[in-house]
């Protein structure tokens, strides 16, 4: 009953998206500011919509009812109560379903939060919310229906996939279509100022939050799933360049670009078009990785053309909207004028250099992607590209972006001073440099990715600090910083952050330590100056799984610094195994170790990995989403939020 | 089937479904019986390894791949090395027998001189782009407010008082 309430919810919903996407759009054609109004109400009524048909999805997976073909096939009533929560979006048509529930959740918010837009704008910009959301919902419900009952329900299901049952990768998905989604809320805005005709400061006001937000999401999405994939896969690996991944980064390239430029036009009313043009793209690039895993294109084009209506209906829409509001803007472009006149030397400059390498670095990403098919389809060659072209390609794109990004943050606005932002930054270079050496001096082998690494970490991090320190003026008052807008330390600390992933990048690809050997239980052996010993295996039981427990104590110097105790997995319903590494987190290196299987001479498989600087990839990515939540709660959108409370307080002007 | 479940699944849940089979021990990656005597021809195997593609898998090497396929592969790289092969030669040995599809760095032969030069290409462009524009910005004669309205004069008052 409750699963054909939220299958009927989910379809009235598609009918009040249909509402809110034509009749407000009209009204700001015909100016009838009633029609104009709808858009508001039907925003949160397809928000509610959504919601039930979710939280009825939830309910059947939460009380395992398997008479849900759904739940029957990624389910299983053994499985822990997280583990069933998250199976709800463990799979295409409940992520499907997570998908047009944010999509409405923007869409509400950009109703609710939206109080001081222009009407029309306002309009338009939930009229083409509520078109993206109509075309999603008409997915779910043609070729991905989660509401479907099977006609004899099954006693048990068939599990969830193990490598999901995870805390991790629980919580992955909703971060990463979050950031995906958000990025429609642009794009909405983009469409409607482009039929508008008009981009301003105040647009890029409203966009630029959005932007921040939807760029958070992906960011702490796609660091849940690199430190998943570190722990889960057995090798401590943290970044593979899979087609999954890259879909979901070309999207936080181009909204990191979005949110940079947006600056420019708010500030500077400049980059108006390539501004509403990154709108598009941002969001664009989100179909196409959508596209690119949900019809399996890459993975074989036979598979794709064997079974093609899902893959059809997703670039129907890829082609729709982004050729759409390509085509828009193509017609419209001409009418943003840009105002703001400013030097070479300056930071509008330099926030157009890091549009070109964030631009030209997602690119060259989506090139690397979906060249196998492009290969395959136009010379009839098949071919891989995987890591080490990323690597080359990719790479020397954020080494020029981390060499100039210090300078480029510290530059002045309309015409700045070269000369008195590099003596600035003199010191944060001399300390970088000297890191750098030190660790070239320190390190066995002569390979120049540790000590570049490390150079551009000190100096990204040291750099913001400069910045910081330079906001203190001339007689250093620590106290100014305080009053700093919030976007100021915002901007330090993202920075920051990026120095601290490349940091940890540096140190775990440079200085990994690896071992594998049979292990006999009771002799210990050395790795990496650390001592090993296999005190014992034994088997051990979980709630849906059992397993090999490997007991293995890690010495320093003759002391116990860890005891760990890997397992090796198997999940009897789902028939599949996996490697459960142990890991002893520190700050300055993880021990990372895996158990396999026993050898018939005795003893069993031990892989003993040192992970130099591991945790600051992640630890980077947090203090960058950090970064970007202080830079959203600044006050000028907190103002242009509505909050028109007048407050005389006015701290150090921004520039 | 069975192969495919052993390799390195980096997919969303509806993907990795299809890819379930049985499964009852799983070999991990480079297994201790496969590594050579001596450090310095098992790191060149090591090297190689993480530039060859495993058949069956999903965009991953036979250096991390579990399946049976990528360890069989690993052991002939490791045969070559220790019949004297050089790195060239022993891709090539591989690439000769399973086609260029095994090379996760692809060449830059034919058409795919397209791929290598993108990023180049794409950039020296942007940068040209990015040249005039800074020019014509540099140059322009700035614009008198007249853009604005009465009433948005008003609202913008309103605004920046905050």
């Amino acid at each position: 009953m409750i699963t054909e309430l939220g299958h009927f919810a989910l379809i009235l919903s598609f009918f009040v998206a249909t509402i809110q996407m034509i009749v407000p759009m009209a009204g700001a054609f015909l100016r009838k500011p009633r029609w104009m109004a709808v858009a508001e109400p039907a925003a949160t009524a397809q928000f509610a919509l959504v919601g039930i048909a979710f939280a009825a999805l939830t309910y059947a997976f939460v009380t395992s009812d398997f008479s849900l073909q759904l739940v029957y096939s990624n389910s299983h009533s053994a499985k822990p109560m997280l583990y069933k929560i998250s199976g709800v979006w463990g799979n295409h048509e409940g992520s499907m379903l997570l998908w047009c529930l944010i999509l409405a959740l923007f869409g509400a918010m950009a109703a609710w939060f939206g109080g001081n837009l222009p009407p029309s704008l306002k309009a338009r910009v939930l009229s083409v919310q509520a078109a993206v959301g109509v075309a999603f919902l008409a997915f779910t419900l043609f070729t991905s229906n989660p509401f479907l009952r099977m006609a004899v329900a099954p006693m048990d299901g068939t599990d969830l996939n193990p490598l999901l049952q995870d805390p991790g990768l629980a919580f992955h998905p909703p971060f990463l279509y979050l950031g995906y989604v958000g990025l429609s809320i642009c794009f909405s805005f983009a469409v409607a100022a482009l039929i508008e005709g008009r981009v301003d400061a105040a647009w890029a006001r409203w966009v630029r939050p959005w932007t921040l937000a939807a760029w958070i999401f992906l960011t702490i999405g796609i660091a849940l799933g690199s430190w998943w994939a570190y722990y889960e896969l057995g090798w401590g690996g943290f970044w593979f360049w899979d087609p999954v991944e890259n879909a979901s980064f070309m999207p936080w390239l181009f909204a990191a670009a979005l949110l940079h430029s947006a600056i420019v036009v708010e500030k500077r009313e400049a980059l108006k078009s390539w501004t509403v043009l990154l709108a598009i793209l941002a969001f664009g690039f989100s179909l196409i990785g959508t596209f690119i895993v949900r019809s399996g294109v890459l993975t074989s084009v036979h598979a794709f053309a064997n079974d093609p209506e899902r893959g059809v209906f997703i670039l129907g829409i890829l082609v729709f909207f982004t050729g759409g509001a390509l085509t828009l803007f193509a017609a419209r472009a001409n009418v943003m004028e840009a105002k703001g006149v400013f030097g070479v030397v300056s930071r509008e400059s330099a926030l157009v250099v890091n549009n070109i390498l964030l631009a030209v670095s997602s690119l060259v990403v989506f090139v690397g992607t979906i060249w196998p098919l492009v290969a395959e389809m136009a010379f009839d060659r098949k071919l891989s590209v995987g890591a080490p072209f990323f690597d080359m390609a990719f790479t020397p794109f954020m080494v020029v972006l981390g060499l100039i990004l210090p300078v480029g943050a510290m530059i002045g606005w309309k015409r700045g001073k070269l000369d008195r932002v590099v003596r600035a930054l003199v010191p944060a270079f001399v300390l970088a440099v000297a890191v750098a050496g030190l660790i070239w001096a320190m390190q066995t082998e002569r390979s120049l990715l540790g000590p570049v690494g490390v150079f551009l970490g000190t100096w990204l991090v040291a750099g913001a600090l400069t910045d910081l320190w330079s906001r203190t003026g001339q007689k250093r008052e620590i106290s100014r910083l305080w009053r700093l807008p919030r976007a100021e330390w915002g901007k330090a600390v993202a920075h920051a952050g990026l120095g601290i992933t490349m940091l940890g990048v540096a140190g775990l690809t440079a200085w990994d330590v690896e071992d594998i050997r049979v292990a006999q239980p009771g002799q210990p052996y050395d790795v990496g100056g650390f001592e090993i010993e296999l005190v014992d295996v034994q088997r051990v039981q979980g709630p849906n799984w059992f397993a090999t427990q490997g007991d293995i104590i890690v010495r320093k110097d003759g002391a116990e610094i860890a005891r760990l105790y890997p397992e090796k997995r198997d999940y009897p319903v789902a028939k599949m195994p996996t490697t459960e590494a142990a890991i002893d987190y520190r700050i300055m290196r993880d021990i990372y170790l895996v158990i396999g299987d026993a050898q018939d001479g005795g003893g069993w498989v031990v892989r003993t990995y040192i992970k130099p600087l591991a945790n600051w990839i992640w630890a980077g990515c947090i203090i960058m989403s950090l970064g970007g939540l202080l830079s959203l709660t600044d006050r000028r959108y907190r103002v242009a939020a509505g909050a028109r409370k007048s407050s005389k307080l006015q701290g150090v002007p921004a520039e | 089937m069975s192969v495919l479940a052993r390799c390195r699944v980096k997919a969303p849940a509806y993907m990795i479904g299809a890819l379930l089979a049985v499964v009852g021990t799983v070999a991990m990656a480079v297994e201790p019986d496969e590594i050579l005597p001596d450090p310095a021809q098992e790191a060149r195997a090591r090297d190689i390894s993480a530039g060859l593609r495993c058949l069956v898998c999903q965009n991953e090497s036979i250096d991390e791949s579990n399946a049976s396929l990528a360890r069989d592969l690993r052991i002939l790289v490791r045969e070559r090395i220790t019949q004297g092969d050089t790195n060239e030669e022993v891709v090539a040995f591989v690439v000769d027998r399973y086609g260029e599809f095994v090379l996760l760095k692809p060449t830059t032969g034919g058409w795919n001189w397209m791929l290598w030069a993108t990023g180049p290409v794409l950039f020296l462009m942007a940068i040209a782009m990015a040249a005039v524009y800074l020019r014509r910005r540099a140059t322009a004669a700035p614009v008198t407010e007249e853009g604005l309205s009465e009433e948005e004069r008003k609202r913008l008052e309103e605004i920046l008082k905050g």
